[in-house]
């Protein structure tokens, strides 16, 4: 280990498409895309809990689906979109995801919330009234330690009303 | 009661900010020119540092600074009576994972290499790694230089009103022997600090519970006077009672930034946070009970065993926590309490959810069962015959107010059906209850200063709290916020905070000990009530009701009548503890009360359990806020049933077995049950509304809960924590071939407790308010 | 945090590329795909590479034949498991394949990664730092194996879901080496040791799994583990059968997580040819298929009690193969 940083860095110019914004970096090949978004992009959203691919809270989307920041490397998602929690509001609007995290208290600490926010706007995008098993299974690899679980499926359930619009947008519902 | 805002679902004041990402954690920040920071730790569990060479290490580019113990000397200590750790060892290590060197470089990953580079020469020494080896005389030398005999911290012994006298006139005595094995908090958010100095000023930002513990430490060991040092509270994500002791890393990189200059940062990996720990005790526990033949407790013994790791932490509290809760939830009218903490060669414990009183609730709920069976009578009317009374004093002095357990349980035993309910083969139920404290009546270091102080400034119509108090995911700046809200007539969302700096806000001691809503709260409602008063009085003095003006018009009134508007409020608990030594652990202005009932299908071919349900009640006094009060028992039920299943930070060969969140099993969204939740209000004489607390109390009967709900399905009892699928079938195994139909520890060590502190309980007519005569 | 150690990131565009670029660096050099495997073992420092061989070009394409069906390397176990056509004809393998770890980790991961993944071992799979305090082990920089320290052998545990599943079903993997392609039985690509697990030789790439003709084969996969998510198998079955009428007129048993390769319990398989599938013969081939596996102290739970459990995800699988 001592030795390591006496070994060279291979760099590459990676284009990376995160929130719908290109933007190319000189990245050394080793930063994995979690390093890379909160250190370079100052994105800082994206959280860590373990670096190893063992709690998902460094989940992102790419190309619409979750995955596990801390074990990609840019060079090899070059080209795909990358979505993180700050992609997901519109300009101001908040996503009826994060709204109805904030209404039912799904984010206590908070810390595991955008990996979770993540991973549910995949799962709407797929499945529009998703079940509360199926939630649970879409959300088996996010821990938290905080909520209990509870109310992160009561508020992903309640965003999925919304966006049906088999329920009013927000306040009272 | 009618409250605009007290009493009403309303989302947290920060809530947006942490589903946008955008509140930021110590780990987020990055000022221009940060140093990063590694730890180099000992790889020994226990051993003589002969030298430390670090010269190969600040050869290496990139790297700024290298300090050890030797630029650190001294001790510190969440308890004035236990400071004992430095920020690096230089000396001895004690642990596998104890601090000894750090390096600032320019970044993480040199930093992490230069770790590597340092030398150090070992001696090592035979490591202690169990309670009956730290009862016996050690091969080479004790882990730490106080305490003894051996490898012995703490004794504690007390013993209140006539125990022999109670055992005697007792129809049926009953002991049992109980364990739980240790766990620890696993917060999502790993520790983080960062550190600048500049101006001769130091500076921190960390994730903490304690700002100004951690600030009175800093003080102590960089010996700077407070006002040369500022704590800040991160962005909280994750305590649970890991982050309420003042850490190597936060010391060392204010080290290291008044070395440099620089700004220093260090974030621990997983890894180190499970040994950084302060985790839950492991506990053997002993229990002797003396019951009339309907059920009533005549006395009871209880010993304890504390597996404390290799440093004092918060445990000679949690000592005394084994020991004085029981007396909270049940009537016992002679108690005596011996308890023991050695010290072993593991990461140090402390507080957990629920601070040394979850494992003797494990065993006196799971205790007083078998004493049922015992006598052939329903376990749960045999506890409820039990009860302790509201607005009674318990034999140890601890004045128990508003008391909720009869209609905890009425809720659970109604909604469960566990009565009536149909049984098929291996379908199990549990019932059990018990108490938590509402804040610590005794500061960790004495004094007669308040433990929580709010100021409320007003100016042009806006309103700002000041509060020490962390809010670490909890939620105590709504609460912070709904209070004074309340008070002037507002919204939640009117009130601008700032929390948590020890420059701006007055003392709150910190989230720990579920104190925030009682004693900020109370602070809050005090200052609030006063700054309405001002507005009232400039208002009426202009000859109108406050209810006919708005808000901003009163303002305007009040600032020009008064000039500046300011208000402060506090709270000191009041002096209740018992007049003993040691009482100061136990007191606390109210308790929470809980009940729950486990509903569980276990299968005796695998021993594997599926927990169907959880019904649980909880008196929290007055919800000020019932959307967080159920979150906090959601969040209370997940991490007793993660203890109850399948947390356990276990030592192999001297190492912790399984440092990763991987391997240390959490529930994940599959693993966990649905759960009602019942809020019972009481509506306690001192809480603020009424309130009490939430936070930890409804951890507590799980455990115990899913227990009882094995020996209901499979008839064998699992007297020990986790209640894992092997312990099930050999406990089946056991009741096959004729032997007791138990898993659990086979005795309880000789302890060389000493001779009992005999205490007087309190007379009948004990005034509430008395202040203690210690 | 826990960050990677330095390496060159080299693109090759083919199979055989990339078997060169192996054969011509060494050890030193490692594949990656999804790296879900690899990246955690490369942050604990498990493996000391001085270059990455990317293998982004592999296919990600599940070929449906008329017999049968052919699954591409690059296909990710998510994919694997939602397959329509995997789902109808080979149960078992998309069920393995939903099974691994845990969602954002099967959107990566391959399936031919998970042919490959590392054995594992609690004394192993952790970081360069706890390594060194507990000693390092025959299978990285030490000279014992931790957890049978008498035994001149490593015993880590295999630890792929899918593997099983497909030695069961008889599938056969193609293999791209330097100068030529290769295809064997799934069952041959792996040996009864902890360090040297995969018979293929290390510049030989995965390149796609042929599962043959579905015929009404019942498959079933049982993984036992701690938790519902995340977790590696601590145990595991896979059985695929055929019945005539209520007879088996072929049978195979594979298990996951009880030795350093994926364990055939051959005579179990044979014991039910002919049988009749009933509960009998069901606990009976268990009870024969529980007895060559040996799981030792290295991973979660008692390995008793793992020994115990052996039996019953074998009568689970034969069970939910034959409701099928």
């Amino acid at each position: 280990m001592k030795n390591e940083v006496e070994r060279p860095v291979d760099r590459h110019v990676v284009a990376l498409h995160v929130n719908g914004e290109r933007t190319e970096l000189l990245l050394p090949v080793h930063k994995t895309l979690l390093e890379v978004l909160r250190e370079d992009m100052q994105l800082t959203g994206t959280k860590h809990g373990c670096e190893l691919g063992e709690c998902g809270t460094c989940t992102v989307l790419v190309d619409g689906r979750p995955e596990l920041s801390c074990l990609l490397l840019p060079i090899q998602i070059e080209g795909r979109a990358i979505t993180t929690v700050e992609g997901l509001a519109s300009g101001s609007e908040l996503h009826p995801l994060q709204q109805a995290f904030a209404e039912l208290g799904a984010a206590q600490c908070g810390y595991c919330t955008p990996g979770i926010l993540l991973a549910s706007k995949s799962l709407l995008d797929a499945n529009q009234r998703p079940s509360r098993d199926e939630i649970r299974e879409a959300l088996a690899g996010n821990l938290c330690r905080c909520t209990g679980y509870m109310k992160i499926l009561d508020a992903v359930q309640l965003a999925a009303g919304r966006m049906t619009n088999s329920l009013p947008h927000r306040g009272e519902g | 009661m009618s409250f605009s805002v007290i009493g009403k679902p309303l989302p947290k004041v920060d809530a947006v900010s942490r589903v946008t990402g955008q509140a930021i954690y110590a780990d987020d920040m990055l000022p221009p020119r940060t140093l990063h920071c590694r730890i180099l730790r000992s790889p020994h569990p226990h051993a003589r540092i002969l030298s430390i060479d670090t010269s190969a290490a600040r050869r290496i580019p990139g790297v700024v600074a290298v300090i050890t113990g030797a630029d650190l000397p001294i001790k510190f200590g969440i308890l004035p009576v236990t400071q004992d750790e430095r920020a690096l060892e230089h000396e001895k290590v004690r642990y596998v994972g104890d601090p000894i060197a750090a390096v600032a470089a320019t970044d993480e990953e040199i930093a992490a290499a230069a770790c590597d580079a340092i030398a150090v020469e070992y001696e090592v020494l035979d490591p202690v790694m169990s309670i009956d080896a730290a009862l016996a005389s050690p091969k080479d030398e004790r882990i730490q230089d106080y305490g003894g005999p051996n490898n012995i911290h703490k004794l504690v012994a007390l013993e209140f009103g006539d125990v022999d006298a109670g055992f005697a006139r007792a129809d049926h005595v009953r002991e049992d022997v109980f364990f739980f094995q240790g766990n620890t908090h696993l917060p999502m958010e790993q520790h983080s600090a960062v550190a600048t100095y500049v101006d001769g000023k130091v500076t921190l930002w960390s994730s903490t519970q304690v700002v100004h513990y951690v600030h009175r430490a800093l003080a102590k060991v960089l010996e700077l006077p407070m006002n040369r040092i500022r704590v800040i509270g991160a962005a909280h994500g994750g305590g649970f009672g890991g982050k309420t002791d003042p850490f190597a890393h936060e010391i060392v990189v204010a080290k290291l930034a008044m070395m440099t200059g620089r700004p220093v940062k260090c974030t621990l990996t997983r890894e180190e946070v499970f040994y950084a720990h302060r985790g839950r005790h492991p506990v053997l526990m002993w229990v002797r009970t003396g019951v009339t033949k309907e059920g009533r407790i005549t006395a009871m013994h209880f010993k304890t065993a504390l597996d404390g790791g290799a440093y004092g932490s918060y445990g000679v509290a949690s000592t005394f926590y084994t020991g004085a809760l029981q007396t909270v939830t049940y009537d016992i009218p002679a108690y005596r309490f011996e308890g023991c903490r050695v010290f072993t060669n593991k990461p140090p414990c402390g507080p957990k959810r629920g601070h040394g009183t979850p494992q003797p609730r494990f065993a006196i709920e799971l205790h007083l069962e078998k004493i049922a069976h015992d006598l052939a009578l329903d376990p749960v009317d045999m506890k409820r015959s039990n009860f302790v009374k509201p607005m009674t004093r318990t034999v140890n002095w601890l004045r128990v107010t508003s008391c909720g357990l009869e209609e905890c349980t009425a809720r659970v035993m109604d909604a469960s059906g566990f009565r009536a309910r149909n049984r098929r083969p291996g379908h199990g139920m549990g019932f059990a209850i018990s108490s938590y404290l509402s804040g610590a009546g005794t500061a960790i270091y004495w004094n007669d200063m308040p433990h929580s102080e709010v100021q409320i400034k007003v100016d042009r119509g806006g309103v700002t709290a000041y509060c020490g108090a962390m809010d670490i995911g909890q939620g105590s700046d709504s609460v912070l916020a709904a209070v004074v809200a309340e008070e002037l007539g507002l919204q939640p969302k009117d009130i601008r905070l700032v929390t948590a700096d020890t420059d701006s806000t007055p003392i709150d001691l910190g989230s720990y000990s579920s104190r925030v809503t009682f004693m900020a709260g109370n602070a809050a409602l005090e200052a609030a009530r006063k700054m309405r008063a001002l507005l009232v009085e400039a208002v009426e003095a202009g000859g109108r009701r406050f209810e006919e003006v708005t808000f901003e018009e009163a303002c305007v009134l009040a600032e020009a009548r008064f000039g500046t508007l300011t208000s402060a409020g506090s709270y000191t608990p009041p002096k209740i503890a018992g007049p003993y030594k040691g009482s100061g652990v136990g007191p606390s202005p109210a308790y929470s009360y809980s009940a729950c009932v486990v509903d569980l299908d276990a299968d005796p071919r695998t021993g594997l359990l599926h927990i169907n349900k959880v019904w649980i009640a909880h008196d929290v006094g007055r919800a000020i806020n019932p959307l967080l009060v159920e979150g906090q028992v959601e969040g209370s039920v997940y991490m007793g049933l993660g203890e109850a299943l399948m947390e356990e930070q276990t030592f192999r060969k001297g190492l912790h077995k399984w440092p990763s969140m991987l391997e240390y099993k959490s529930p994940t969204f599959l693993d966990m049950p649905d759960v009602e939740t019942f809020i019972v209000e009481t509506n306690d004489p001192e809480g603020p509304y009424g309130a009490k607390e939430a936070g930890q109390g409804p951890l507590l009967p799980v455990i115990p809960a899913v227990s009882a709900a094995v020996f209901d399905a499979l008839g064998v009892w699992i007297d020990e924590v986790p209640v894992t699928p092997e312990k099930i079938v050999e406990a089946l195994r056991r009741r096959g071939k004729g032997e007791p139909a138990r898993y659990g520890p086979p005795g309880f060590p000789d302890i060389p407790y000493p001779p009992c502190i005999k205490v007087a309980p309190p007379p009948r007519e004990v005034d509430l308010a008395a202040p203690a005569a210690i | 945090m826990l960050r990677l150690p330095r390496f060159k990131y080299l693109r090759p565009k083919t199979a055989r590329e990339a078997a060169r670029m192996a054969s011509d660096l060494g050890p030193h050099a490692m594949f990656v795909a999804g790296g879900t495997d690899l990246l955690p073992k490369l942050k604990r420092r498990q493996f000391e590479v001085d270059a990455l061989i990317g293998l982004d070009f592999l296919s990600r394409a599940i070929h449906r034949g008329q017999d049968e069906t052919v699954v591409d390397a690059g296909v990710t176990l998510a994919a694997a498991s939602a397959d329509a056509g995997l789902r109808a004809g080979y149960r078992g393998y998309a069920e393995a394949a939903g099974l691994v770890s845990s969602p954002p980790l099967r959107n990566a991961g391959t399936i031919g990664g998970n042919l490959c993944v590392d054995t594992r071992c609690n004394y192993y799979d952790m970081t360069y730092e706890w390594r060194k305090a507990a000693g390092f082990c025959i299978k990285k920089d030490g000279d014992i194996c931790l957890v049978a320290p008498s035994s001149p052998r490593c015993w880590a545990v295999s630890s792929s879901d899918t593997a099983p599943m497909a030695i069961a079903l008889g599938a056969l993997v193609t293999l791209a080496g330097p100068k030529d392609e290769r295809e064997l039985p799934v069952a041959a690509l792996y040996r009864d040791d902890g360090i040297d697990y995969l018979a293929k030789q290390p510049a030989e790439v995965v390149t796609s799994l042929r599962l043959p003709a579905a015929d009404g084969t019942r498959t079933a996969y049982v993984k036992l583990r701690r938790r519902g998510s995340i977790d590696f198998p601590i145990a595991g079955a896979a059985v695929a059968m055929r019945l005539d009428g209520s007879t088996v007129t072929s049978c195979r048993i594979v298990l996951s997580a009880v030795a350093s390769h994926p364990l055939e319990a051959a005579e179990a398989s044979e014991f039910m040819i002919g049988k009749q599938v009933d509960e009998e013969s069901v606990r009976a081939a268990a009870e024969i298929a529980a007895k060559p596996a040996k799981p030792l102290d290295n991973a979660d739970l008692s390995h008793f009690w793992r020994k115990r459990m052996v039996r019953v995800v074998v009568e689970q699988a034969l069970q939910r193969a034959i409701d099928q």
